[in-house]
């Protein structure tokens, strides 16, 4: 069958399309999109996570089929999502949480940062600002989880800008990380936030 | 004890920014968060054909007929082979002893063995083809633990061994054998006032890296073949792979891609060879990639252990004597099981003085999944046990559990059980010390002005308590683990190192066939060529075959062996930079011949800071090469008979202190907190360290209170082979993780690093099992604890 669809703001069409196969599998082998994680294909780890019409949804468990005529978001397009958001007032959707519990600080947020010269590569590129505290932080290691987190972390903070650390716990209770043990994401989420609501 | 030792040595570049010591950030981050990172599965070639390996249903088997002709027969399928497809004699592998079979040869051993390879257009219809592969099986009964496997009348798992083990082992079905005898342990045992025994089970832990096993193989026009893989040892593989190919090396050339994670879990082979076979016979490029229930079945895990302790002491605190025995199911195939063997024995007292000990570690042949290396490699059984036993022992004679193990901790100078001397620091007792200094965290934190905070409660999000029923609890452990190869294996590392002016900047690039398996290893790589040649930028060379081996990314040692071995290539390119220096400009100034030289900032400069010439100039239509082999200090054998030999390089320490929160009515455990302290040497990127101390406490703490791969007895198959129900912990059951660093430098190590990666996994489990007993004043002799365990229902 023939797939028409929206990633990241560009139509795409996949053509020979197996009914069986996954959003994952399309991106991923037809699109030229591997951002998009496979670590189990079983719906249980999250780093296949995309937004699909602004919901996060693991791509792995959803048909192909099913995404017909709607919008894609994957880590590939998250800085650009994030641009237009923030040039449209900080809120891409209109979904924005404004119940301004008390987050963490800037300056508690950021006694951990380093201060790097070190990426060579990509440089240039530019990121979401959820992108860029997962580098300051440290919280990538083999970075296999990375793309799914980047995505449930950028949709929490578009929901919950001032979340507290059991926030980010639940909001991220989906996504699995075998390397970090979670602290260095803890801290990069609280290190977005701050530097988030510092620049509003 | 002091709080600081001997000041690490470091002459040269500390005025280079970005050099050692200090947070850079990954130079891969960039690709890592954009998602243009290419991991092994992420490759895709032009006319690409998809893998797919048929796997044994049973455990125990014999083959009588595989039937592929209905598979064959399948539209889009390219090829199917079985073993009688191989191309050469060689259809073993394996990483020490080659029992391993490519494809089964009339019999498989466990569950989910390899049986036939299919090719095909679409990764679909390769499932399908291996699914119309008919095999017949007649099923042999299955060896499942270490009495089926040592009775008289066991069937063999292997036939007719004549490994370099076979010979002193005491059955067949025994992979190896390791006592350490030291002291009489015997006549010790006379002069204890108090005495412990106690059994303890150890469960299958699985690695569980995120990125799947995969890769790309791609047929080459001189008859070789070019593999894109995660791995964690090129060369390893390589040695492995060409012969079963027929190939000579040079033929078979390996490129590594992102590695989504290893702990362990990449050191044997997975489908390495079967996608090499597939592109040979078939011309085109072949991809292969497991989903996560073939991931279960394709890499080994860590042995399951039973462990016997008995130990000893006298009424004022003393150790007396220590008597062990250590059982570890291998499975059905040896890989890394011998030298787990040797880390077990070796270690299996712990960070503790004893001088009369009476050990004995081995691993059986059984039909249960292969085990193998895992982070922690035999030293993280033994510390579940000692430490539970240095508990038990602690309350016979009636002395604080902290207090007791420092009173017994091992210090510079102890000799090990194996005879070595520990000629480094070992702040055992300091590092104790700073855990236990640490704060607490407060009683009741779900308690908040708006109610409970179920997310902090055991059971979370189910709602199971509001606080009724729950009970804090609070454990200690310390564990030793050594880093490196050890055993008298020849345990190199090659760096090659290149310095040039490009772009008006003097660059250096860095080329190893190390495997970045996600610890940052490529970002000490750069740090560490900053430092030693006082160049900003620097690039890393992908790791491959076409320079020489880096050995494994594993034992903790890569910053120590092939950041030694980076640092040396450092040392001697900057050599012949002085030289090309001193030829060109030491006319000019005295210095050139008298003073000690550095490279700083782009810069020569004198030791005393007197700038002689710019890198830039010096360097100009030159550029400087080195390719070096780096070595540590060798080690021994241990003896068969005694286990007395220098077997080990390093040791590295952690020590752990464990809060949790138990609802004793339902068995939940929240762990609330889990304080590391860890002696790291020199802290090359404290970032990095940080963040592998936090990952290797939590890869402990799943095997405290989840994970488990569940093997039926009655017919050692697997039961669990998914992330539904093997349990991994997510963000929500981990706890939080204060680390303390301590740097007490190691004179004989590049910088006086440490190896870090392992320690914080073996104190983890012990420290969480220890809060859970005082929590609930259970006796716990297994782990991982399950909810049955705690309600007395199991
Ligand atoms: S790959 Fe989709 S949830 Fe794991
Ligand atoms: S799984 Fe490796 S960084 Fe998260």
């Amino acid at each position: 069958m023939r797939v028409n669809f929206t990633v990241n703001g560009r139509p795409q069409e996949a053509d020979d399309v197996w009914e069986g196969e996954s959003l994952l599998y399309v991106l991923r082998e037809r699109l030229g999109l591997p951002g998009s994680k496979n670590a189990c294909e079983q719906g249980e780890c999250g780093s296949c996570t995309v937004r699909l019409d602004g919901e996060p949804v693991c791509a792995c468990l959803v048909a192909a089929g099913q995404v017909e005529g709607r919008e894609v978001v994957t880590v590939e397009g998250l800085a650009d999502f994030a641009k237009q958001r923030a040039e449209r007032g900080g809120c891409a959707t209109g979904a924005c949480g404004t119940d301004g519990k008390a987050g963490t600080s800037l300056q508690d947020a950021q006694h951990w940062a380093a201060k790097g010269q070190d990426s060579q590569t990509g440089e240039g590129t530019e990121l979401s600002p959820v992108q860029q505290a997962f580098i300051d932080a440290g919280a990538v290691q083999c970075g296999f989880c990375t793309p799914g987190l980047l995505v449930a972390a950028d949709e929490m903070l578009e929901r919950n800008p001032n979340p507290t650390d059991a926030d980010i716990r639940e909001a991220l209770s989906g996504n699995l990380c075998r390397c970090t043990g979670y602290e260095k994401i803890m801290d990069a989420v609280r290190l977005a936030a701050a530097r988030q609501g510092e620049a509003v | 004890m002091p709080a600081n030792g001997a000041p690490t040595k470091i002459t040269q570049g500390t005025r280079t920014k970005g050099g050692i010591g200090e947070s850079t950030l990954r130079p891969d981050g960039t690709l890592k968060v954009t998602g243009e990172f290419a991991y092994s599965s992420d490759m895709w070639h032009e006319d690409m054909l998809w893998g797919q390996i048929l796997r044994s249903t049973v455990a125990h088997a014999e083959i009588v007929s595989i039937d592929t002709s209905e598979a064959l027969a399948m539209a889009g399928v390219y090829a199917v082979m079985t073993y009688d497809d191989l191309p050469t004699d060689v259809r073993n592998y394996g990483l020490e002893i080659q029992d391993t079979p490519v494809l089964a040869h009339g019999k498989v051993r466990h569950h989910g063995e390899p049986v036939a390879i299919v090719a095909a257009d679409h990764p679909e219809t390769a499932r399908r083809a291996a699914a119309k592969i008919k095999v017949d099986y007649r099923e042999l009964p299955v060896i499942t633990d270490e009495a089926s496997a040592t009775a008289p009348d066991a069937i063999l798992v292997h036939e007719g061994r004549d490994d370099h083990h076979s010979g002193h082992v005491p059955h067949p079905n025994i992979v190896h054998r390791q006592p350490i005898l030291r002291g009489d342990a015997a006549a010790a045992a006379e002069r204890a006032d108090f005495v412990v025994k106690g059994e303890y089970t150890f469960g299958m832990q699985d690695q569980a890296f995120l990125g799947p096993e995969s890769g790309l193989a791609v047929p080459d026009e001189d008859g070789g073949v070019h593999l894109y893989i995660a791995t964690q040892w090129l060369h390893s593989d390589l040695k492995q792979i060409a012969p079963v190919l027929g190939l000579p090396e040079r033929k078979v050339r390996m490129t590594l891609s992102g590695v989504g994670g290893a702990f362990g879990g990449r050191e044997d082979l997975s489908m390495q060879i079967h996608a090499c076979l597939l592109a040979m016979r078939t011309g085109k490029p072949v991809k292969i990639v497991y989903n996560r229930f073939e991931s279960f079945f394709g890499h080994v895990h860590r042995h399951p252990a039973k462990l016997y302790y008995e130990h000893g002491a006298t009424k004022d605190g003393k150790l007396t004597h220590v008597k062990c025995r250590i059982v570890l199911d291998g499975g059905a195939y040896a890989s890394a099981s011998p030298a787990v063997v040797g880390n077990a024995s070796s270690l299996s007292i712990g960070p503790y003085v004893v001088d009369d000990v009476d050990i004995e570690a081995i691993a059986l042949y059984t039909n249960n999944p292969p085990c193998g290396a895992m982070r922690g490699f035999g030293a993280v059984q033994a510390c579940f046990a000692y430490e539970a036993q240095m508990d038990k022992l602690a309350d016979a004679v009636g002395m604080d559990r902290v207090a007791f193990r420092q009173l017994n901790a091992m210090e510079q100078g102890t000799i090990m059980p194996t005879g070595q001397p520990v000629d480094s620091p070992a702040p055992v007792a300091e590092l104790l010390r700073r855990v236990k200094a640490m704060p607490l965290p407060p009683e009741r934190q779900w308690e908040s002005s708006e109610g409970s905070d179920v997310r902090q409660l055991p059971g979370g999000l189910s709602n199971t308590t509001h606080g009724e029923g729950v009970v804090r609890g609070v454990g200690y452990a310390v564990g030793i683990k050594n880093v490196g190869f050890s055993e008298g294996f020849d345990d190199y590392s090659t760096a090659k190192v290149r310095m040039e002016v490009i772009a008006g900047q003097p660059v250096a690039t860095v080329h190893t066939a190390m495997a970045e398996v996600g610890q940052g290893g490529v970002t000490v790589h750069a740090q560490i060529a900053r430092t030693e040649l006082g160049v900003t930028q620097v690039t890393i060379h992908p790791a491959d075959t076409q320079v020489g081996s880096a050995g494994s990314t594993s034992a903790s040692r890569q910053t120590y062996v092939t950041g030694g071995a980076v640092k040396n290539s450092c040392e001697l390119v900057r050599e012949k930079v002085l030289e090309i220096g001193r030829r060109k400009f030491g006319s000019y100034h005295p210095a050139w011949a008298t003073a000690e030289l550095l490279l700083e900032g782009g810069k020569v400069v004198t030791d005393g800071g007197e700038v002689l010439a710019d890198l830039v100039d010096v360097l100009e239509g030159e550029s400087v090469e080195v390719e070096a082999e780096w070595r540590h200090r060798p080690t021994e054998a241990f003896d068969l008979r005694t286990g007395q030999g220098n077997g080990h390089v390093q040791y590295s320490f952690a020590a752990h202190r464990a809060v949790v929160e138990v609802d004793t009515e339902l068995g939940l455990v929240k762990v609330i907190e889990l304080a590391c302290a860890q002696d790291v040497g020199k802290a090359l990127n404290p970032l990095s360290v940080i963040g592998q101390i936090q990952g290797g406490t939590l890869q402990g703490m799943g095997v405290a209170v989840m994970e488990e791969i569940i093997v039926d007895p009655k017919t050692a198959k697997v039961r669990n082979p998914s992330f539904t129900d093997y349990l991994l912990p997510t963000i929500l059951d981990t706890p939080i993780i204060p680390v303390d660093v301590l740097e007490l430098a190691d004179d004989h190590a590049p910088y006086g690093l440490r190896g870090i990666g392992e320690a914080p996994t073996l104190s983890s489990t012990p420290a969480v099992l220890a809060a859970i007993r005082n929590a609930t004043g259970l006796e716990l002799n297994r782990t991982p604890v399950r909810p049955e365990h705690l309600t007395g229902t199991a």
